[in-house]
């Protein structure tokens, strides 16, 4: 195997999980993400906050090579995203925010697509299949077509896919946008679950500020496009007085420029929202 | 390299051609299972696909053999010059609005996550299209099937059979990524709807699957020269009917609109992936 030198990071310093530098992505009407730097220890849960518009989803387009960065770097285990595409998709496991197991396929199917796409040998296939489906407990409904899961099943199913290539770093985008209460706690006690048993590291966004509190050891809270302020939640909070909030941390740090923001990207908001919406809506 | 040990692969593909070429082979057979696995479970659009190439051939064919209007090739019946049409023309129908799912995928976050795979974009769009393909053979065969029983009479030859199988293929690639294509540049389900049907008329009637280019006025002679279905349609005649065609001509021009097309799709496709 061989990576030149120019694409990977020196050996000997500690490699991070994820390493941007001075990340920016411009849209033609507006810079979604600006000067991003971010690092994420191996085996940390890392959570990017922010409301809608706020550059979340096009920071992880970029870190998952969906969208080249358009200027800055991106590394993923000392690998750059944009000389080495291929492996750095090989070490993500990736579950976009819309419900995107296919409703047409059996649970089955939908796992065994991404087995044979990340090139699971067919000797293993089967048993890997049936171990990443019985890690999220969907063992009885495997046989099933997706189309009559509920949210949170789906939810499941998603992460079983993602699993599959034994991933070394799991990207959540909004994972639990749209689940019930009920659901909500189910899916985050199957992501911790997998965290401890695989030792992955795990980024994700979202914007309920408990989740982000209970689950990450740290978060970044971002807003119009740059990232205000890092930290674990505690210390966060602990920054702002005895018995302050994350939701106090993050009027605290945005401001109030949620609502009367002239340069805002609307367009960004309306997507995001539309988007938030039509996952809402397959949830029933 | 020490660290990264457990990322890489046997072998990360990329670099090498032959490992590229059987990664390719790979994902569209991937692909195609799916798609395969997916008409298993729904068989209902397979029936309904079924009617309107069914009523081509016994309302339409019946009719114009009888009133012997169109001069045939060697004077065989029309019904038998026009099934390879109607096999041509129902795979069209099926792969020109490909496209849209490929939005739907886009929508439900299913393109997003194939694209997060080890799999470059161009074996993405081929798979796709190969596997718009599989959706098209079960409607060849259909068709075959329906003018069998009407009395036409095809070759034998299994190979031919099979050659004209993968012509159609070939030629609902073609179409399907001239779909997506336009998905690329239309971003939106409801115009790409509108584009679909505004084109598929005019490449059905400027194409020789109803009529020899001959007996057509010559600024459509013109437009039949350059219509990739033209060359579909005379392929499949000329191996399940016999007619004269220059088979390598048909397959170049079929084989090169179809590598174009999948080119084509697969530089707009991160243009509709981030939309």
């Amino acid at each position: 195997m061989t990576v030149d030198a120019a694409s990977v990071a020196p050996a000997e310093t500690a490699v991070s999980a994820v390493e941007c530098v001075d990340l920016s992505y411009q849209f033609p009407a507006h810079l979604a993400v600006d000067h991003v730097n971010l690092s994420i220890a191996p085996g940390e849960m890392y959570g990017l906050l922010g409301p809608n518009g706020a550059g979340k989803t096009t920071t992880i387009r970029m870190i998952t090579t969906l969208l080249p960065p358009g200027t800055g770097s991106v590394r993923v285990f000392g690998i750059d995203a944009t000389a080495r595409p291929m492996l750095v998709r090989r070490a993500i496991g990736y579950v976009p925010q819309a419900l995107s197991a296919d409703a047409n396929l059996t649970g089955v199917e939908n796992v065994e697509l991404f087995a044979r796409l990340f090139d699971v040998p067919r000797r293993v296939r089967r048993q890997r299949v049936d171990e990443a489906l019985s890690a999220m407990g969907l063992t009885e409904a495997a046989g099933r077509l997706a189309g009559t899961y509920s949210g949170g099943m789906i939810r499941r199913l998603e992460l079983a896919q993602s699993l599959i290539s034994a991933p070394r770093l799991l990207v959540l985008d909004e994972p639990t946008v749209g689940l019930d209460p009920i659901a909500r706690s189910v899916v985050w006690e199957y992501i911790a679950r997998l965290r401890s048993q695989f030792a992955m590291t795990v980024l994700m966004t979202t914007h309920y500020m408990d989740e982000a509190d209970a689950y990450c050891d740290r978060i970044s809270l971002m807003h119009r496009g740059t990232i205000r302020v890092t930290g674990s939640p505690a210390a966060l909070r602990a920054g702002l007085g005895a018995d302050a909030t994350l939701d106090d941390v993050f009027r605290h740090y945005t401001g109030d420029t949620l609502k009367d923001s002239p340069s805002s990207p609307e367009e960004g908001d309306m997507r995001d929202a539309r988007r938030a919406r039509r996952t809402a809506r397959r949830l029933g | 390299m020490t660290h990264a040990a457990p990322v890489a692969p046997p072998a990360d593909l990329a670099d090498n051609p032959v490992a590229a070429s059987l990664r390719l082979l790979n994902r569209i057979g991937t692909l195609c299972w799916v798609e395969m696995r997916k008409i298993r479970h729904d068989r209902t659009e397979l029936y309904t696909r079924a009617i309107q190439p069914a009523l081509w051939l016994l309302i339409y064919g019946e009719v114009f053999t009888r009133v012997h209007a169109i001069p045939t090739p060697k004077g065989i019946p029309y019904l038998a010059y026009l099934a390879p049409g109607i096999m041509a023309q129902s795979a069209l129908f099926i792969a020109i609005f490909y496209g849209i799912q490929i939005i739907w995928e886009r929508d439900a976050g299913v393109l997003t996550k194939l694209m997060v795979t080890p799999t470059p974009r161009s074996a993405l769009i081929t798979g796709k299209a190969f596997a718009s393909g599989v959706r098209s053979l079960v409607q060849g065969v259909v068709v075959l099937i329906i003018a069998a029983l009407l009395g036409v009479s095809f070759t034998l030859n299994p190979l031919k059979i099979i050659f004209a199988l993968v012509i159609l293929a070939v030629g609902s690639a073609f179409f399907s990524c001239l779909s997506m294509s336009l998905a690329g540049v239309v971003v939106a389900r409801d115009r790409l709807m509108g584009i679909g049907q505004a084109i598929t008329m005019p490449l059905f009637f400027s194409s020789s699957a109803l009529y020899p280019a001959k007996i057509m006025p010559g600024w459509l002679q013109v437009i039949s020269r350059i219509n990739p279905l033209s060359y579909e349609v005379e392929a499949l005649r000329g191996l399940l009917i016999g007619t004269p065609t220059t088979m390598w001509l048909d397959v170049l021009v079929l084989v090169g609109a179809t590598i174009a097309s999948i080119t084509c799709a697969a530089l707009l496709l991160p243009r509709l992936a981030n939309r």
